[in-house]
């Protein structure tokens, strides 16, 4: 059963092509449905590769599918083959399962466009890419992937590119992810000097052996990588742009799966991260918790409804890095699973408002929409409850467990961690009271509204009363509400034998899992800590947004961002135009000018010399006879008489 | 009346040879007929496969003679080219000189 890995990459691939050819000629929604039937196909050729793997000994779950050797240059040798261990399942599990889901609601979302069948193109290549990247065996298949989610991501960000905003918010996300991408090959680059090979089976093995400060450096490089795809300090500038795409791309691709690539890459190199010297992951862990806090300040004061959300992923994937850094790989995965489950259902959610408000994204706008739209509502509570930390919803447990580690690394860390976990409650459920709760401000015509782009809203919004999403919409809302709930199931912290995934997880970490040296009721009391947080949060956001008893805190600079990205375009567009301009400027002149010159003084001297040709022979034969005369008399001069 | 009994030495051919050869230089320089530059050229031509008999026979080596053969092709080859050029040249403007041909200058 295992040897059928290949088919689960293969089914969104053949979904690709089929579509390039047909899929405009299939239409709507024929197109839609072949593409989820496609990423579905894959999800069940997923699901039975997990039942092979649990039919193994836990040892032994670790396959690698050899297709046929890609290149063979020297010593360098890739093949193009797939790697089928309980990490890479769980991820491809996840990714194809939200997936057909998020394609099954697409299908709703996107009716109607006019570029419908272009759309799950897009989306199909993408669930093929993201697969290739964590089914991968080698780094150069996983970097394939990786390249191809991106540009997925950037087909898929400007996918309504007549509108400029949205073009460059695409071309942001490109730029941006190349520096990360630098990282990356880097990191190739070193762990092939120093191992000799891109196999993972190879380069994990021989981990113990690469030198500290060799394996720190790739280490490293592989988070600047992680950094741009992930969306953490200094790179994250790009995700909250990337809302400009349709939203559900914003759930697949910028909240579930692509972004959380990095992770997951963290994940698979732990033996590297584990022979480097100990400062390596405790860089991550700090990049990691400051991002959070970071990210969680910016999304309390934003007032789009897809912002929020944005910074919130930013924010939740600054915790896995705090897992990552702090050592508990498995809290990362598991944080990682049940927010692709909560903030998948959360950016759908908040898809299908926008829908049912006729493409309104402002919360200032909103209001009470679950009396009009219960079953989106009832939805997305659930997913605010998960992320908020409320128990038994799926993200309290995973937090919870990053919160330990991080505890057990530093006190520090868990306490910003602790920070960030009472913003976060505190920005969803400002969130959530603005959009389904108190009054209907969308019926406040009168005030002078604008919206991003500067362009004055028309009446549209005020014209018709928000309405329920079709079935297709709010289908993978219930089947991912459900899954926000029961997700903590799988690694439950009461004994050894509720932790499902870190036993599953266990033979590709190899113990480099942190050992965790904490007693039973510390355990317990930061668990305590951690849920008083979070009501804390709501309770605050309560009083502010629904009782109106306090002021609401939403200082300028914070709905700026800190002014982070202003600040980088400012310096991007000032000193650092100019510098390019001077490079341009060198090239132009100096560089330039070189060859040019080269070219300038032979022509002038060809121009000179040409005189020389008079066209009249009886010159040329003076010449010849003159040179005739010389070279005897040379030779002459030489022989002794 | 006693003739003086000169003994023609192959040094004599060597000096006709030369005196040749600049006699042909010289034409080429001097003239501006193309006709008469071309037996001119000839005249070099001959002179030097004279030189190169003569040192054939001093030196008593067949190699002079059969270079002498290979030039006598050559020449007659040559012949007809450079002929059909002047000639067609001659057709066009009878009264063309040498220096009126300067295509060809740079």
């Amino acid at each position: 059963m295992l040897d059928l890995v290949w088919i689960i990459p293969a089914l969104p691939l053949a979904g690709f092509l089929l579509l390039v050819a047909v899929g405009r000629r299939m239409g709507e929604p024929k197109a839609g449905w072949l593409a989820t039937a496609m990423c579905g196909g894959a999800f069940v050729a997923t699901a039975i590769v997990f039942v092979g793997l649990l039919g193994e000994d836990p040892e032994g779950r670790h396959h690698v599918l050899t297709l046929f050797d890609w290149l063979n240059v020297g010593g360098f040798k890739v093949e193009v083959g797939f790697l089928a261990d309980p990490l890479s399942i769980t991820m491809a599990l996840f990714v194809t399962g939200i997936g057909t889901l998020i394609h099954l609601y697409s299908i709703g979302y996107m009716h109607g466009d006019p570029k419908f069948s272009k759309f799950f193109v897009y989306m199909n290549l993408f669930v093929f890419s993201m697969l290739m990247l964590v089914l991968g065996s080698n780094m150069l298949i996983t970097f394939l992937g990786w390249e191809g989610v991106g540009a997925c991501s950037y087909f898929l960000i400007s996918f309504w590119f007549a509108k400029d905003a949205n073009a460059s918010a695409g071309k942001k996300a490109f730029v941006t992810n190349r520096v990360g991408d630098w990282g990356f090959m880097c990191a190739m680059f070193l762990t092939f000097a120093t191992v000799g090979s891109l196999d993972y089976s190879v380069v994990l093995e021989k981990a113990s052996s690469i030198a500290p400060v060799t394996a720190t450096a790739i280490a490293l490089l592989l988070f600047v990588g992680a950094c741009g795809k992930s969306a953490q300090l200094p790179l994250f500038v790009w995700l909250p742009d990337a809302m400009a795409g349709p939203t559900p791309v914003s759930a697949l691709i910028h909240a579930a799966t692509m972004v959380t690539s990095g992770v997951y890459l963290m994940t698979r190199v732990n033996p590297i991260l584990a022979q480097s010297y100990d400062w390596a992951p405790s860089i991550i862990a700090w990049v990691g918790v400051i991002t959070a806090l970071f990210a969680a300040t910016i999304a309390v004061a934003q007032t789009d409804i897809k912002k929020v959300l944005a910074y919130s992923t930013v924010s939740q994937l600054g915790y896995m890095f705090l897992a990552v850094g702090s050592g508990a790989y498995v809290a990362a995965i598991f944080h990682m699973v049940t927010h692709a489950f909560f903030k998948a259902l959360m950016f759908l959610g908040s898809g299908s408002v926008i829908h049912g408000m006729h493409d309104e994204q402002d919360m200032r706008r909103m209001g009470n929409l679950r009396r009009y739209m219960p079953i989106t509502a009832a939805t997305f509570i659930v997913g605010w409850l998960a992320i908020a930390g409320v128990p038994p919803f799926a993200g309290f447990w995973s937090k919870d467990e990053i919160l330990l580690f991080a505890y057990d690394k530093s006190p520090a860390l868990w306490f910003i961690g602790l920070v960030t976990a009472l913003l976060t409650a505190f920005y969803m459920s400002r969130q959530v009271f603005m959009v389904f709760y108190g009054d209907e401000r969308w019926r406040e015509g009168d005030q002078a509204h604008v919206t991003d782009d500067g362009a004055p809203a028309d009446a549209r919004a005020l014209s018709a009363e928000p309405h329920e999403s079709p079935w297709l919409m709010t289908l993978p809302l219930v089947v991912l509400s459900g899954l926000a709930i029961v997700g903590g199931g799988l690694n439950l912290p009461f004994t050894g034998s509720t932790h499902l995934l870190e036993h599953w997880l266990e033979p590709v970490l190899e113990g480099n899992e942190r050992v965790l040296a904490v007693a039973t009721a510390t355990k317990v009391g930061l668990a305590v800590i951690a849920v008083i947080v979070g009501l804390a949060g709501i309770v605050l956001a309560h009083r502010v947004y629904l009782q109106h008893k306090l002021e609401p805190v939403e200082p300028e600079i914070l709905a700026e961002g800190w002014k982070y990205d202003s600040s980088i375009t400012a310096f991007m567009g000032g000193p650092g135009r100019d510098a390019f301009q001077a490079t341009a400027t060198f090239d132009h002149t100096v560089v330039d000018g070189a060859v040019n010159g080269v070219a300038a003084v032979m022509r002038r001297s060809g121009d000179a010399l040409r005189k020389v040709q008079t066209g009249f022979v009886r010159t040329y034969a003076l010449g010849v006879a003159v040179g005739v005369v010389g070279l005897l008399a040379y030779f002459l001069s030489r022989v002794a008489f | 009346m006693m003739l003086a009994v000169v003994e023609v030495t192959p040094a004599w051919y060597l000096a006709l040879g030369s005196v040749l050869f600049a006699i042909g230089a010289v034409g080429l320089l001097v003239r501006r007929n193309p006709l008469v530059m071309f037996m001119c050229v000839e005249l070099m031509l001959n002179a030097v496969t004279l030189t190169f008999v003569t040192f054939s026979r001093m030196l008593n080596d067949v190699n002079g003679q059969s270079v002498v053969v290979f030039v006598l092709v050559v020449a007659a080859a040559e012949v007809v080219v450079g002929l059909g050029i002047i000639v067609a040249l001659l057709r066009k403007l009878p009264s063309a000189t040498a220096d009126d041909i300067t295509v060809l200058k740079g």
